[in-house]
């Protein structure tokens, strides 16, 4: 029975890693721009997964836990910051943010 | 019959999901049915009675009114948002049975043993979870494409008191997992067999070391699946509708499912991971206990036979004729030899979750509503240690009498 | 074509669809719900590497509360419709060739790297080598204790963070 090689899974990390990239760098929405960055870090995750299975240890799955957990705190901390953006700015566009003293 | 020589495993899948998927929307008909008739008696009052004999023709009536009504479609709304919500709360509700073992014994179809479970999964629990933890989906996106005060407010309370109950639901099942040492279903279940040393007559249920965990976990199974008295964003009295305000007809029965739905999934998984699954309260040498289904429904459609020539007149009596006749038969099917250990599993499991189901109903009909920031403090600040503290002594327990 | 091949295009191709999703969506709340799309068809090609135990963390944590989380914010601030202003000039002209250079660059390079070539260890199906939760906790619990408790701090910092802008925000 074959079995997906390893590049595969590499080739469709790095795919979703530059898709991130291009979100990141386009988009004007702050909270799409955070999300932009979640697809970069599930790429990443998806990168050490392959490998952990790759060399068959599971330091690439612990890297993963470790990954998902902070990106959840950032995401807790990061969405706090855009309320407070939010609510003084009243917009949500990124490019209305550009003062570093309102 | 060559597809089914050369495809096995997918023919005997299909089949079991076909059976389980017929079997779960008849019991999502007739849940509402038991509701119904449970808080009318609760209340002193007879529930559906007249549709059909004893009501039982009630959730056909409800099914066809719910078809008949007019379909709305919201001018402002996010469309796609609108019919997907619904669509995602009832195929999510309905997944996790998917994961449910009924019964130990080995069943063959088309030639093929295989187990009464439709997958097998290692880490069928953690899955279980995965899923509800998708349904939130369902409820917020409900909430906000109706495009309506009153929808996105009960929305995204429903949903923060999901997401809120969640975390209980999951620490309080963990004390069960240390003990048994395994994510799958059938270990659990495997795992509490036998009695209590010193108590021989207390089978060795994991609800009697985890008193504690199965109180927070069923509460925070009421509050997961929004049902009383934790309904606050969904009653009729507040917030006029709450996240289903503006759905009509066939899209608002889906929710009504999927909300049927979850209440048996949680019941399963109560059952498997505390109460036993469908492990049996007699001892296992009594081998006559395999007669037991066959004879209870045979006993039951005795009573129903008294009822029909008693008690009813004209159609109803030939509605509840037929439904005599239908028990009859099941009963005496469930007493043949080669069916009988087979039933027996499936037998205990679900006399097991008819009972956490009636519990659950009869918590709805006697406890009034609460709060909605008692039931978010009441989550966070008791539920949550409470849990906590149910773990941390059970890995104490553990580590204390099995270094 | 055997059947994890297939399997494997149909979730890569999810993925990646979802992946453009996000960036063409007009609304946010569709790019979040693209993005739960391909974090649930990550968990289904993890399920295929053989990690469970962290498909499943994934969709309960990330898929499940992370990004219920930005659905939470999404629909408070009531975010509208994303403007569609012009671009500035240096995004447009050096923008997306440079994007499209990182993409394919990155792919060649990984496609065509020394781990690529290795097969995926253990012929045959995931569940014959799949990683049990046993394995990972004693390694979680006794190589990475450190990191672990490093983080569970890290959590408390960030929930007392949030809570210290979220009171900010009402005064």
């Amino acid at each position: 029975m074959n079995v997906v090689p390893i590049s595969y899974y590499l080739v469709l990390s790095a795919i979703l890693f530059g898709l991130g990239v291009v979100a990141f760098v386009f988009k004007r929405n702050i909270i799409t721009i955070f999300m932009s960055i979640e697809l970069m870090l599930n790429a990443v995750n998806l990168a050490f997964v392959a490998f952990a299975r790759a060399h068959n240890q599971l330091d690439g799955l612990i890297f993963v836990f470790f990954v998902i957990v902070i990106a959840a705190a950032e995401a807790a901390v990061g969405l706090a910051i855009v309320i407070t953006i939010a609510h003084n700015r009243r917009s949500l566009n990124v490019e209305n943010v550009d003062l570093l003293k309102f | 019959m060559e597809f089914v020589a050369q495809h096995p495993i997918l023919v005997v899948s299909l089949v079991k999901i076909v059976v389980l998927l017929f079997v779960l929307m008849t019991a999502l008909a007739y849940l509402s049915w038991f509701e119904r008739k449970v808080i009318a008696h609760i209340q002193s009052r007879w529930g559906p009675y007249y549709v059909g004999a004893h009501g039982l023709l009630q959730p056909l009536a409800d099914g066809v009114k719910f078809l008949f009504k007019e379909d709305l479609t919201l001018p402002a709304a996010d469309k796609v948002l609108y019919i997907l919500s619904p669509f995602l709360a009832l195929s999510l509700a309905m997944t996790t049975l998917a994961l449910i073992p009924f019964g130990p014994a080995t069943v063959y179809i088309f030639g093929q043993p295989t187990q009464l479970v439709v997958a097998n999964v290692d880490v069928g629990l953690l899955f279980l979870f995965a899923i509800t933890s998708i349904g939130v989906y369902g409820v917020a996106l409900a909430g906000w494409s109706s495009n309506s005060k009153y929808s996105l407010l009960g929305g995204l309370r429903s949903s923060a008191q999901m997401i809120s109950y969640e975390v209980s639901l999951t620490l309080s099942v963990v004390g069960v997992l240390l003990l048994a040492g395994s994510f799958n279903f059938n270990e659990i279940i495997e795992h509490q067999q036998g009695y209590f040393q010193y108590l021989p007559f207390i089978p060795r249920w994991n609800v009697f070391p985890q008193i504690v965990g199965f109180m927070c976990y069923f509460i925070s199974a009421i509050a997961e699946t929004n049902r009383a008295p934790f309904d606050l964003p969904e009653g009729e009295t507040e917030l006029v509708g709450g996240f289903h305000t503006e759905y009509s007809s066939f899209k608002f029965a889906m929710f009504f499912m999927a909300e049927y739905g979850n209440m048996i999934t949680v019941s399963c998984l109560a059952t498997i991971l505390f109460f036993g699954g469908w492990l049996s309260p007699l001892p296992d040498s009594w081998t006559w206990q395999q007669y037991l289904p066959g004879v209870g429904l045979l006993l039951s459609a005795l009573y129903l036979a008294y009822d029909t020539v008693r008690n009813m007149r004209g159609i109803g009596r030939i509605q509840l004729a037929v439904v005599t006749l239908l028990a009859g038969g099941i009963g005496l099917l469930c007493l043949l030899p080669g069916v009988a250990p087979v039933v027996l599993g499936p037998f205990w499991f679900l006399g097991k979750v008819f009972f956490i189901i009636f519990f659950y109903v009869w918590t709805r009909s006697t406890l009034p509503r609460m709060r909605y920031d008692q039931l978010m403090s009441f989550g966070w600040k008791l539920l949550l240690p409470v849990s906590l503290l149910n773990l941390v002594a059970t890995a104490l327990w553990i580590v204390v009498r099995h270094p | 074509m055997s059947i994890p091949f297939i399997m494997f295009f149909v979730f890569a191709l999810v993925a990646v669809g979802a992946a453009i999703m996000l960036i063409l969506a007009r609304e946010p709340i569709h790019s979040a719900l693209s993005l739960v799309l391909v974090m649930v068809a990550l968990a289904a090609l993890y399920l295929m590497l053989g990690a469970e135990f962290i498909s499943a963390v994934q969709v309960i944590v990330y898929a499940g509360a992370v990004m219920v989380l930005f659905v939470f914010v999404i629909m408070l601030l009531n975010a509208g419709v994303e403007e569609r202003t012009n671009f500035s000039h240096m995004a447009k002209y050096a923008g997306l060739p440079l994007a499209i250079f990182l993409l394919f660059g990155l792919a060649h390079w990984m496609a065509h790297s020394a781990i690529g070539a290795t097969v995926a260890n253990g012929a045959g199906a995931p569940s014959q080598a799949a990683v049990s939760t046993r394995e990972l906790s004693t390694m979680l619990f006794q190589k990475y204790l450190f990191p672990f408790e490093a983080t569970s701090i890290l959590i408390l910092i960030a929930i007392l963070g949030a809570l210290v802008l979220a009171k900010k925000g009402t005064e």
